[in-house]
């Protein structure tokens, strides 16, 4: 039975959320109306801050997923009843994601176009299939665990969400990957290194919105999960870090990544921003941090689990600015051992700066993303029930 | 089953007569285009199947490279262009606006196409 | 006549009666195709460029300004506008040998940003031009970001006084387009190429790369030549001289 104070306070979450979703709407008009050059993208740097929260929220939804397979597909007790929280969060993010994505699109009113034209060599084309896809096999999936008689299906339905989204994470990194043009990018080790980096997001965020939630209904997390966990984020942040050091250990192999190595990570030519953001926000607040919050015997409670997992969202959107814009920023290598000037930016490093409108149409994603989960834990039975005890 | 005869015949009275009754209906108020001129097909015939033939002539064009072809945007353009403006689509009252704002339909050809008739368009000879 | 011939009879001849405007309509098609329209992208052909560095002074923008004019681009660029052509001043490091390239989009055989667009707008034309269907492009500039040339131009505003032959507008990404225009309509050579020549540098000529008697490719089997980035292996149909 809710009391008046729980009704109010959803309420207010709600309102609160759909103000935020609101105005990221309000700036997507904005941008449309008057096209891109009201942001700060321009012909160099064509994919900008939207990208950074899209691609964030895309990667986490697929990862945060790993709760419920590891649950319903390898049968560990102790995630079963987050399966259903993890499978919402999913599509919520998944939601606010495509709604940033859609919304930067330079044409975001030929949507049916996209949905009606696919050219299947892109994988763009692929991911509007995958990812709507995804929405629907999730849905399924929830279906066979709230429906009781349903629940011996549950493991193959788990089974067939963890195989899509193992496609799905597989495109969002190919999108990249595939791109042979640009230096940051042409890697086949892009794939399933955003597969990895998706298992560590979204766990991260999992354990966030958990760790509020149980806080807001005053529940109490049994240590035993609470360690099992954080020992769990711990383990994808070292795999994530590992993949992303081989990643640029090759590269500085290469002669011909030289440049663009030094660009990135010691901020050469100009790369002011992207070392700082690597080192200080992926590497340290990001990882190394995390990992001690989670593994030394001093921490290890809840509250250092719930730093730790916010430090690896920040480094998250950290890792991903310096991939996305970095990788953009530097110039395209037309001319091999030349140096190269002219009147399109050739050869010159692009000083990008996210503009407001930007910023508000990701964190719009965001919004919705929040509201979907605020209406969804409070209208069906999502929060994990292990026995939990009031505090 | 009188009822039902009844919802019948007020329907088809309904329907036969949806076409007419003048003077109680607002009507778009269309420009005649150039003096002398003939349209490539009968105004019912493009008033209910204009936009099909662009939409098929376009792809012709753009990936078949066939210009020219009965359907051109642009041979439509220099007829229907008004008098005044040079244009059919820069005043509420020219051609192509007309029409679109009387029915509702957003079309969102000039934000490419110049709307301007090719004698005094961008890069028309002087 | 039982009820099952009844319904029978009846399906048939609706079935005439829904058909019959159907084959009236194909009657006009076929009668619309044949009164003037061009022949088409011939598919034997392949249009391709060829640029004399050696002919190219660092301060000359004659194909610059030629593109611009022709089809309608800004004379004035700012980090947003579209540029389809332009002067690239390199200089090799280690011998510092200085030449002047004008670099548009390649149209290559193999186009990275053909590959990577969603619905299929960016495309490759039977005669080998590169092009971007402007009705179908829904500006993801996923193939701005494909493209090794860079030459990819998304438009960033609300676009007016276009040139009738060249439609562009907001939201959607443009590049070089050979002038297919003019090509279309039978002429022989793109505005730059033409200024460049009227101009008396003759740096750049245009021609079809599969007609061993044309000027290109009796010109690229007598010169060296290369293409920019060959190791992509993406066969781009412009080849340079002197670099």
């Amino acid at each position: 039975m809710k009391t008046a104070t729980e009704t109010r306070n959803y309420w207010l979450l709600v309102a609160l959320g759909g103000l935020v979703t609101a105005i990221g709407l309000g700036a997507a008009h904005f941008m449309e109306l008057h096209g891109h050059i009201v942001t700060g993208m321009n012909n160099q740097v064509v994919w900008g801050l939207p990208h950074v929260f899209a691609i964030f929220m895309i990667v986490a939804a697929s990862g945060v997923l790993n709760v419920a397979s590891i649950g319903s597909v390898f049968g560990q007790p102790v995630y079963k009843p987050r399966a259903p929280l993890s499978g919402l969060l999913c599509v919520a993010l998944l939601a606010g994601g495509l709604m940033v994505l859609m919304l930067d699109l330079g044409r975001p009113e030929r949507l049916v176009v996209a949905a009606t034209h696919y050219n299947f060599t892109s994988v763009f084309a692929w991911n509007v299939i995958l990812y709507s896809g995804m929405v629907a096999i999730v849905a399924v999936y929830l279906w066979t665990i709230f429906e009781r008689r349903f629940n011996r299906y549950t493991k193959a339905a788990g089974l067939a969400a963890l195989v899509w989204r193992f496609v799905l994470t597989t495109g969002t990194g190919s999108i990249f990957g595939f791109l042979v043009a640009r230096q940051a990018y042409e890697s086949a080790l892009l794939a399933p290194l955003f597969i990895v980096l998706s298992f560590g997001w979204g766990l991260a965020v999992f354990l966030v919105v958990q760790a509020v939630m149980y806080g807001w209904n005053e529940l109490l997390l049994k240590p035993e999960i609470q360690r099992r966990l954080a020992r769990l984020l711990g383990i994808f942040i070292a795999a994530s870090l590992y993949l992303v050091a081989v990643y640029h250990l090759t590269n500085l192999y290469f002669a011909r990544q030289e440049a663009f190595e030094a660009f990135i990570l010691l901020g050469r030519n100009g790369g002011g921003v992207y070392p700082l953001l690597f080192w200080g926000g992926y590497v340290a607040v990001g990882s190394v941090l995390p990992l001690v919050l989670l593994f030394h015997p001093k921490f290890g409670d809840g509250r250092s689990t719930l730093v730790a997992a916010a430090g690896v969202i920040a480094g998250a959107f950290a890792w991903l600015y310096v991939f996305i814009i970095g990788g953009q920023a530097f110039p395209l290598e037309i001319f091999p051992g030349h140096v190269v000037r002219s009147s399109f930016a050739d050869g010159a490093v692009d000083h990008y700066v996210p503009s407001l409108p930007e910023l508000l149409l990701g964190v719009g994603g965001l919004g919705v993303a929040f509201v979907m989960t605020v209406v969804g834990v409070r209208v069906l039975d999502f929060l994990p029930r292990d026995d939990a005890a009031k505090a | 089953m009188l009822q039902r005869l009844l919802m019948l015949g007020l329907l088809t009275a309904g329907l036969a007569h949806g076409g007419e009754a003048p003077g109680r209906t607002p009507r778009p108020v269309v420009e005649p285009a150039t003096a002398g001129t003939q349209c490539v097909a009968p105004p019912e015939v493009m008033r209910r199947n204009h936009m099909d033939f662009l939409k098929h002539q376009r792809d012709d064009t753009v990936h078949g490279g066939i210009r020219g072809a009965k359907f051109s945007l642009k041979a439509c353009i220099d007829c229907h262009a008004n008098q005044k403006t040079q244009s059919v689509a820069q005043e509420a009252t020219n051609f192509c606006v007309s029409c679109h704002a009387y029915a509702a339909v957003k079309i969102d050809c000039f934000e490419c196409h110049t709307s301007k008739a090719r004698t005094v368009a961008q890069g028309a000879p002087k | 006549m039982s009820r099952r011939g009844f319904l029978g009879v009846a399906a048939a001849a609706i079935g005439g009666v829904m058909l019959a405007p159907g084959i009236q309509l194909i009657e006009i098609a076929q009668a619309a195709a044949g009164s003037g329209p061009t022949p088409g992208a011939n598919p034997k052909v392949r249009w391709g460029m060829l640029i004399d560095t050696t002919k190219c002074e660092p301060g000359c923008n004659d194909c610059v300004t030629a593109c611009n004019t022709e089809n309608g681009l800004d004379p004035k660029p700012t980090p947003t506008s579209s540029q389809w052509i332009r002067k690239v001043e390199i200089k090799e490091i280690r011998t510092g040998r200085a030449s002047s390239v004008p670099v548009m989009c390649q149209h290559c055989a193999e186009p990275p940003c053909v590959d990577v667009c969603p619905t299929g707008a960016s495309f490759k034309r039977a005669d080998g031009i590169v092009l971007v269907d402007r009705h179908t492009c829904i500006g993801c500039r996923y193939c701005v970001m494909a493209c090794p040339y860079k030459a990819r131009s998304f438009v960033h505003e609300p676009l007016t006084e276009q040139v009738p032959d060249v439609p562009r507008g907001k939201g959607c990404v443009e590049s070089c387009t050979l002038c297919v225009h003019r090509i279309d309509k039978g002429e022989k050579t793109t505005a730059c190429a033409e200024a460049c020549s009227k101009a008396g540098h003759g740096a750049i000529v245009f021609g079809d790369l599969n007609d061993p008697d044309s000027e290109i490719s009796r010109r690229v089997r007598e010169i060296q030549t290369t293409q920019l980035r060959a190791d992509l292996k993406l066969d781009p149909g412009v080849r340079y001289h002197g670099i």
